[in-house]
């Protein structure tokens, strides 16, 4: 218990405090039980809409058939997991440096009325919803790309708007991680002498090391499961990329596509991707963790 | 001290702030729709005089393509009957005739004609629907034959010299599998997906207009009506002939357009009084002007 807790209960009458106390204990311990419920029956429910697709069509040939035609029984997987690791990696690739270096201005650079401003833009950047990024990048983006490659739909377009996206997830993660760095370390910096980019580069940026990884995990987590961008701009062709300007299909989008259609062994396909990219960010989530932690240890 | 779950919460509060501020910019109007389309209803309602005897509950669902206008035609129906309410989802034709089948729904929504497999359900057609062959505005070929078309589609030309037009690459735009534009295109053409070549997939038919209006070298398939309507707001799109048949609803009205398919409702054995006034309702001249506004040809009575 916090020390201020006694001064604000003994305002208003014990009796009811304490009656109050029990029923929201009850309340918020059923919020979590339903919160952590949900969890379990989504990952329930995946597992069982995906095992008739394990068992019918086997883990083997999501590797060995020769493309995906699911309604001509060939069920080949693996260019969308591919084109999923390309454009959300490729995605941060970009992001992550430039969403690190908005943090560092915006805490040693900017003058303040600048830095308060641009915060508010990065914000209203990470508000846009996915959809209107995604038609921005189909009637702008992609026919500038086009007119070096085809339609300009491939997977360049896909993670650059992908980028576009997570940037302001890793901007404000950073410089939030960066302005939590205590002032102590700042100020002995300022006191050696040092010059303004030694103290953010080797003393804050180390200093703020988990937050930062943890926004680029968070930020790698939304660029995994983004849907709808990249369903409008990555050209959906489930074929192994041969460049960054091919084609390619990410698992969510194949989801998207085809679960209004889908039935019985198809479907259940689909359902197995949606667990292989739940599969893929609960290990980030660990990975996240574990590198945060063994930060701290040391 | 402040580690990096702060960090991300700190994140998720402000993303969460605009979120909620996006969400009531979106949610005012639609409040703010639901006490006028009450006036519409009532004033309606007082231009029919027959008071109604029906009254009760349907469910519709299944294709996307059919459920926007089966949604406009519920409404008017709805108004006319004060006793009726119509519930309309979309999954997809496949859910449609699922659905009807194991008595989900009392209707079910089709864009294309049942298969042999089917025929233990009943359609009724309550409108027609073309699917035509877009490119760019730009493009110069005046017409493809069958035999060009599937060439292009399957790879064997790859650059618009080889038939009749400017020296430019061919972007064939196709959909995904399972959409009702697919079948009745790859039906026509003789052809089977696993052939079909790709440049791009596309969802739905915006999707489609979009990247061939986007691309000088492209080459798609849509439904007329959609691709008309955006001919119609200036998208820098044309309408290939298919067999010498000019792509327009008009023609496809007639029933000289060779690329069509039924919007269908689709029911299973016995009807209810109420789901048989409906389906009777979507078939009459009363809802031509709705089939028209969605950009579906209605049919000739």
């Amino acid at each position: 218990m916090t020390p201020s807790f006694p001064s604000i209960s003994s305002r208003s009458q014990t009796s009811r405090c304490g009656s109050a106390d029990a029923w929201l204990s009850v309340v918020t311990r059923s919020c979590a039980g339903l919160v952590a419920s949900a969890l379990f029956l989504v990952v329930g429910f995946l597992v069982r809409e995906s095992i008739p697709a394990l068992r019918e069509i086997g883990i083997a040939r999501f590797f060995s058939d020769p493309s995906w035609h699911p309604l001509s029984g060939q069920f080949r997987v693996v260019p969308m997991v591919l084109a999923t690791a390309i454009t959300s990696i490729g995605a941060l690739l970009i992001a992550g440096p430039l969403g690190i270096a908005s943090g560092i201005f915006v805490r040693f650079y900017a003058p303040r009325i600048l830095s308060t401003w641009y915060q508010r833009l990065v914000e209203l950047l990470a508000g846009i919803p996915s959809v209107v990024f995604g038609l921005w990048g189909l009637v702008v983006l992609a026919p500038i790309v086009g007119r070096w490659s085809g339609s300009g739909q491939n997977l360049l377009t896909a993670t650059l708007v992908l980028a576009i996206m997570v940037l302001p997830t890793v901007a404000l993660t950073s410089a939030s991680a960066l302005r939590s760095v205590s002032l102590d370390l700042i100020t002995s910096g300022a006191a050696l002498g040092l010059p303004r980019w030694s103290i953010a580069a080797r003393i804050a940026l180390p200093a703020a090391r988990r937050g930062i990884q943890a926004g680029i995990m968070l930020a790698l987590a939304r660029a995994l499961g983004e849907t709808m961008a990249v369903l409008m701009l990555a050209g959906n062709v489930a074929e192994m990329p041969t460049s960054l300007v091919s084609p390619g299909r990410t698992l969510t989008a194949n989801i998207a596509l085809e679960m209004g259609y889908a039935t019985s062994a198809h479907r259940s396909t689909l359902f197995v991707s949606g667990l292989v990219l739940l599969a893929a960010v609960t290990l980030l989530a660990i990975l996240a963790e574990f590198t945060g932690g063994r930060r701290n240890a040391a | 001290m402040f580690g990096p779950q702060a960090v991300v919460a700190e994140h998720f509060r402000t993303v969460s702030k605009t979120l909620i501020w996006i969400l009531l910019c979106i949610l005012a109007p639609a409040v703010g729709c639901t006490p006028r389309t009450k006036v519409m209803h009532d004033h309606q309602e007082s231009t029919t005089q027959p008071a109604s005897v029906l009254s009760g509950r349907l469910t519709v669902t299944g294709s996307s393509t059919v459920a926007p206008l089966v949604a406009e035609i519920a409404k008017r129906f709805e108004a006319r009957h004060a006793g009726v309410r119509i519930d309309v989802q979309t999954g997809g034709s496949g859910k449609g005739i699922a659905d009807a089948r194991n008595g989900v729904a009392d209707i079910g929504m089709a864009s294309r004609r049942l298969k042999a497999g089917e025929r233990d359900l009943v359609a009724h057609q309550i409108a027609a629907d073309g699917v035509g062959l877009i490119v760019h505005r730009d493009n110069r070929v005046a017409e493809l034959t069958a035999a060009e078309v599937v060439d292009v589609f399957t790879d064997r030309s790859n650059n618009w010299q080889e038939v009749r037009g400017l020296d430019l690459p061919i972007t064939v735009v196709h959909k995904a599998e399972g959409r009702a534009t697919l079948e009745v295109f790859l039906n026509h053409f003789s052809l089977a997906n696993p052939q079909v070549r790709a440049d791009v997939i596309v969802g739905d038919n915006q999707h489609g207009i979009k990247t061939v209006a986007g691309t000088p070298g492209a080459i798609g398939y849509v439904s007329i009506g959609a691709a008309e309507a955006a001919i119609a707001g200036g998208v820098p799109i044309r309408l290939l002939p298919i067999d010498g048949v000019a792509a327009t609803s008009a023609q496809v009205a007639a029933g000289a357009y060779p690329l069509t398919r039924p919007l269908n409702l689709v029911t299973a054995g016995g009807l209810s009084p109420l789901a048989r006034a409906f389906v009777t309702f979507c078939q009459s001249e009363d809802v031509h002007d709705t089939v028209v506004s969605q950009h579906f040809v209605p049919l000739a009575n």
